[in-house]
C-alpha cells in the first residue's frame, strides 16, 4: 500500500512538472500572439517610437542621441522571438532556465506595450528605468527579508506590517529630532550631519526589528500558525501606524516632515553612459540594497553560518542533532529579516517622499514576497524579479503622459496582477525550504 | 452535579475568548493612556503628584470606554426615562444606539461566516474585503439597472448578484490554489487591491457605474424594490438583513455539520492527507469552500448597499473584511460563535464613532485591539501564562493554514 502511494505521488509530481512545462510553453506562445495582435496589428509601419536615453541633468556634451526604433517592426520581431521560445519550450523545454525565459518574455511583453504606446511619440526610457530601479528597492529588501526568514524555516507574511511600522516610526522620530534642531538656516547637527535622518532610520529599524521579534516569539515559542502570526503583525501595524498618524502626525505638521537622504553619485560609475544615471546616482537605500544583496548571497551560500541556516530551514531535526541551536537560528534570522524589511520601509519615507501617509506601503511587502518566490528564494533571483515588478510599477507614471486608451486604474493593477501570475506560474516549480512554515518541536 | 457540568460546558469554551478580549482591551487602554496629552503632562510631575497622574490616566480610559459603551448601547437612564414617558420619539432616540449596533453587526455576521468557512477547509481568506466590494458592486448594479420588477423577485435577485460577485472574485485565488498551489493569502490580498482599483475606475470620472448627475464618486440609487426593508421608523436603520444574516448563519451551520459536502470540507481542512486517502476530491472541495466563502463576503457587501446605503460610494466598506478575521477566530470558526462575535464587534464598531468624537481617539484603536485578540486566541499559552491557568485538554485547537503550495 505504502509503496504504491509513493510511486503514484512520484508520478503525480512528474506529471505536474511536465504539465507545467507545457503550460509555460503555451503561456509564451499566447503572450507572443498577444504582443503581435495587440501592439503590431494595424500600426502604420512608418511610425517610429522614440526613447530618450538621458536621465536627469546631463551636460550637453555628454547627451546621448535618442533611440529611435520602428514601432511595428520591433514588436513583430519580439513577438516572433517569444513565439520561438514558446516553440522550443514545448518541443524540448528550457528546464531550469524556464523562470529566466519567462522573465524575458514578460519583459518583452511590457516593452512591446511601451513601444506601441509610444508610437509616433517619445518617452524618456532612461527616466523610466531609473524609476523602475527605485521602485524595486523596497521590493528587493522585502524579498531579502523573506529569504532570511524562510531559509530558516519561518514564513514571514508580516513584511508589509514591518515596513509600515518602520516607515511611520522613522518619520516620527526623524521629524522630532529635526524639530529640536532649530531653524534650517542655522548650522546644527541636523544640517551638517543629518542626525535626524540617521536617527529616524535607526528608530525605523528598531521598530521593525521589535515587530519581527514578536512574530518570532509567537511562531517559534508559542507555535502559532505562522500565517496567522504574520497577519496579527500586519493588522497591529496597520492599526498602530494609522492611530499614531491621526493622533499626532496629522495634528502637528512638524512631526511629519523629515526630508530625504540626498543623492550621492558614485564617483566613477555614475559617469557611465545610461547605466550610470540609472544605477549609481541614488541615495543610500539603493546602494544599501546592492550591498545587502551581495552580503546575504555570500553569507547564505558561502559561509558556515549560511549552511547552518539552510540546514535549519530544510531539516531542523537533523540540524539539532548536529548541535545547531534551531530556535536561536530562527530567532536571529527573523529579527535580521525584520531589520531588512525595516530598511525597506524607511525607504518609503526617508528615501522617497520625506513624510508618512497612512497605508503608504500599499501591498509592496506582499509583492516583495512574490518576488522572493519568483526568484526561488535566492537574493539575486529576487532582485531580478523585483526589477520586473518595479518596471511594471513604473509604467503607470509614464503612461499617464501618453495617449493610451487604458484608464490609469488598470495600469495601477499591473503589479498586483503580475504578482499573481508569478505565483501561479512558479510556486509549484520553485521549491521552498522543506521545513518552511513548520514550528519546531524539540524532543 | 449535573448543574455544574452543564455550566462548565457553557463557560469553558467561552473562557479563553473572554479572557483574550479582556486582555486585549487592557492593552488597548495602555495605548490610550500613553498617547493622551493630558496623561503625558500629568506623568511629567509623577514624582510630586502621583495621584494626579493616575487620575488623569483613569479619566482618559473611562472617557474612552465610557463613550464607546454609550455610543454602542445607549445609556440605561435614557432608555428607562423614555419608556416611562411613553413618547415614541424619545423611545426611538433611546434605542437608536442599540439598533445601530445591530446594523453594524449584520455585515460582520456574513463576513465572519465567510472567513470561518475558509478556516474550516484550511483556507485563509484574507480577501473578504475585496469580495465584499465586488459583491456590493454587483448587487448595486442589479439594484439600479433592473427596473420594474416586484420586490419579491428584485430583492433576492440583487442579493444573489452580490453573492455571485463575491464567489467569482474568490474563484480566482481558489482555482490558482487548487491548480498551481499558489498560496491564497497573497492572492486574496492582491485581489483586494485589484478590487479597490476596479471600484475606483467604476465610480471614477466617466466610470460606468457613476451617477452622471453627481460630482462625487457615487453610484445611482437602487430601486426601492431592491431595498432590504427597514423595520422601524426613521432614523432607525435596522433592516431585514439582520434576520437574513441569522438565517444564513443557520444554513451555513447545517451545511457544514449536517451534510456530506460540509463533512468533506471539514475533513479536507482538518487533514488533507486523510481526505485524499478517503477518496475525497481535494481540488473540488477547496474550490467549493473558497467560493462559498466569497459568496458570504459578497452578501456582506450586498447587505450594506441594499439595506443601509442604498447606493455605492467609493471606499464604503472600511475594513469589515479584515475585522472578520479576528471575529471568525473569536467565534472559533463556528457559525453560532461567529454570530455572537459579530454582535460584539458590531457593538464595538458603532461605539467607536462616538469614542472618536467624544474622546478623540482614532478609530484605528479597534485594529490594535483586534490584532491582540487574534494573537491571544491563536496562542492560548500566553493567556494561560498571564492568568496562571492550567493546561486545557482537547477542544482548544487553534486554526491552522498550510505553508506555500503544500
Amino acid at each position: 500500500m505504502a509503496a504504491t502511494t509513493t510511486t503514484s505521488t512520484k508520478s503525480f509530481v512528474q506529471q505536474a512538472h511536465a504539465t507545467r512545462e507545457r503550460v509555460m510553453g503555451i503561456v509564451f506562445l499566447v503572450l507572443a500572439i498577444a504582443m503581435y495582435w495587440l501592439f503590431a496589428n494595424g500600426v502604420d509601419s512608418a511610425l517610429v517610437s522614440t526613447f530618450g536615453l538621458n536621465q536627469g541633468q546631463v551636460p550637453a556634451a555628454d547627451r546621448l542621441p535618442d533611440w529611435v526604433i520602428p514601432s511595428s517592426g520591433t514588436v513583430t520581431l519580439l513577438a516572433v522571438l517569444s513565439a520561438a521560445m514558446g516553440g522550443y519550450q514545448l518541443a524540448r523545454g528550457f528546464g531550469r532556465l524556464t523562470n529566466v525565459i519567462l522573465g524575458i518574455v514578460a519583459l518583452s511583453f511590457i516593452f512591446t506595450f511601451l513601444v506601441w504606446a509610444t508610437r509616433d511619440q517619445s518617452i524618456n526610457l532612461a527616466g523610466m528605468l531609473k524609476t523602475a530601479v527605485l521602485r524595486s528597492v523596497p521590493l528587493t529588501l522585502g524579498a531579502l527579508s523573506g529569504i532570511l526568514c524562510e531559509r530558516a524555516g519561518v514564513v514571514n507574511i508580516a513584511i508589509e506590517g514591518l515596513m509600515l511600522g518602520s516607515a511611520m516610526m522613522s518619520t516620527l522620530v526623524g521629524s522630532y529630532i529635526l524639530s529640536q534642531c532649530g531653524p534650517a538656516d542655522v548650522p546644527s547637527l541636523c544640517t551638517t550631519y543629518q542626525v535626524h535622518l540617521w536617527g529616524g532610520l535607526l528608530a525605523g529599524l528598531l521598530t521593525s526589528g521589535l515587530l519581527a521579534f514578536v512574530h518570532a516569539v509567537l511562531s517559534i515559542r508559542y507555535k502559532v500558525d505562522q500565517i496567522i502570526s504574520g497577519t496579527v503583525i500586519n493588522i497591529f501595524s496597520t492599526g498602530m501606524t494609522s492611530f499614531i498618524s491621526s493622533k499626532f502626525m496629522q495634528q502637528i505638521p512638524e512631526l511629519n516632515n523629515v526630508g530625504v537622504f540626498k543623492n550621492w553619485p558614485v564617483p566613477v560609475l555614475s559617469k557611465l553612459p545610461v547605466v550610470g544615471g540609472i544605477f549609481f546616482d541614488s541615495n543610500i537605500f539603493t546602494y544599501g540594497t546592492y550591498i545587502l544583496l551581495v552580503v546575504v548571497h555570500v553569507a547564505l551560500f558561502y559561509t558556515r553560518w549560511g549552511l547552518r541556516v539552510r540546514a535549519v530551514g530544510e531539516h531542523p531535526k537533523a540540524a539539532d542533532t548536529l548541535g545547531i541551536n534551531v530556535f536561536r537560528t530562527r530567532y536571529v534570522n527573523v529579527v535580521l529579516g525584520g531589520l531588512m524589511a525595516g530598511f525597506g520601509g524607511a525607504y518609503f519615507t526617508l528615501g522617497s517622499v520625506g513624510r508618512f501617509e497612512e497605508l503608504m506601503t500599499a501591498g509592496r511587502g506582499f509583492i516583495g514576497l512574490a518576488a522572493m518566490i519568483f526568484g526561488k528564494w535566492t537574493p539575486f533571483g529576487a532582485f531580478g524579479s523585483s526589477l520586473i515588478f518595479g518596471f511594471a510599477d513604473s509604467l503607470q507614471n509614464k503612461l499617464a503622459l501618453l495617449r493610451t486608451p487604458i484608464p490609469s486604474q488598470f495600469l495601477l493593477m499591473a503589479p498586483y496582477i503580475a504578482t499573481m501570475i508569478a505565483l501561479a506560474g512558479l510556486v509549484g516549480r520553485a521549491i521552498p525550504p522543506a521545513a518552511d512554515g513548520q514550528p519546531y518541536e524539540k524532543q | 452535579m449535573t448543574n455544574t457540568s452543564r455550566l462548565q460546558t457553557i463557560v469553558r469554551p467561552a473562557l479563553m475568548p473572554a479572557l483574550a478580549m479582556f486582555t486585549a482591551f487592557l492593552f488597548g487602554s495602555l495605548v490610550i493612556v500613553f498617547t493622551d496629552f493630558a496623561v503625558l503632562e500629568a506623568f511629567k510631575n509623577f514624582g510630586s503628584q502621583p495621584g494626579a497622574a493616575f487620575s488623569a490616566a483613569w479619566t482618559a480610559i473611562s472617557t474612552a470606554y465610557g463613550s464607546l459603551l454609550e455610543g454602542s448601547l445607549g445609556s440605561l437612564g435614557q432608555i428607562i426615562a423614555a419608556l416611562q414617558s411613553g413618547d415614541s420619539k424619545e423611545i426611538i432616540d433611546a434605542f437608536y444606539p442599540i439598533t445601530e449596533s445591530l446594523v453594524a453587526a449584520t455585515p460582520y455576521i456574513f463576513a465572519g461566516l465567510s472567513v470561518a468557512v475558509g478556516f474550516r477547509c484550511g483556507l485563509f481568506n484574507i480577501g473578504a474585503e475585496g469580495q465584499l466590494f465586488i459583491g456590493a458592486i454587483c448587487s448595486v448594479w442589479a439594484g439600479f439597472a433592473l427596473k420594474g420588477l416586484p420586490a419579491i423577485i428584485h430583492l433576492p435577485l440583487a442579493l444573489l448578484a452580490g453573492a455571485l460577485g463575491g464567489a467569482a472574485w474568490a474563484f480566482v485565488p481558489a482555482i490558482l490554489k487548487a491548480k498551481t498551489g499558489a498560496h491564497e493569502v497573497i492572492n486574496t490580498i492582491m485581489m483586494n487591491y485589484i478590487a479597490f482599483r476596479l471600484s475606483e475606475w467604476l465610480l471614477g470620472d466617466k466610470g460606468p457605474l457613476k451617477e452622471p448627475s453627481s460630482a462625487n464618486p457615487i453610484s445611482p440609487p437602487i430601486e426601492v424594490s431592491a431595498e432590504l426593508p427597514r423595520l422601524f421608523p426613521d432614523p432607525i436603520r435596522f433592516h431585514l438583513g439582520f434576520f437574513v444574516a441569522l438565517g444564513v448563519a443557520f444554513v451555513v451551520y447545517w451545511f457544514l455539520f449536517k451534510t456530506t459536502f460540509g463533512f468533506e470540507i471539514r475533513t479536507v481542512g482538518a487533514n488533507p492527507n486523510a481526505a485524499r486517502y478517503a477518496g475525497m476530491n481535494i481540488t473540488r472541495n477547496l474550490i467549493i469552500a473558497m467560493c462559498l466563502s466569497g459568496a458570504l463576503a459578497g452578501l456582506a457587501g450586498a447587505n450594506e448597499v441594499l439595506g443601509v446605503n442604498h447606493n455605492l460610494a467609493f471606499a464604503f466598506s472600511s475594513g469589515y473584511g479584515f475585522d472578520s478575521i479576528a471575529l471568525a477566530l473569536l467565534g472559533k470558526s463556528h457559525p453560532f460563535g461567529v454570530v455572537l462575535a459579530a454582535l460584539l464587534f458590531g457593538t464595538l464598531r458603532s461605539g467607536t464613532t462616538r469614542m472618536q468624537s467624544v474622546a478623540r481617539i482614532p478609530i484605528d484603536i479597534i485594529s490594535i485591539i483586534q490584532a491582540l485578540i487574534i494573537a491571544f486566541i491563536a496562542a492560548p499559552a500566553i493567556i494561560r501564562a498571564i492568568y496562571r491557568l492550567k493546561e486545557a485538554g482537547e477542544g482548544e485547537g487553534t486554526v491552522f493554514t498550510r505553508g506555500w503550495g503544500k
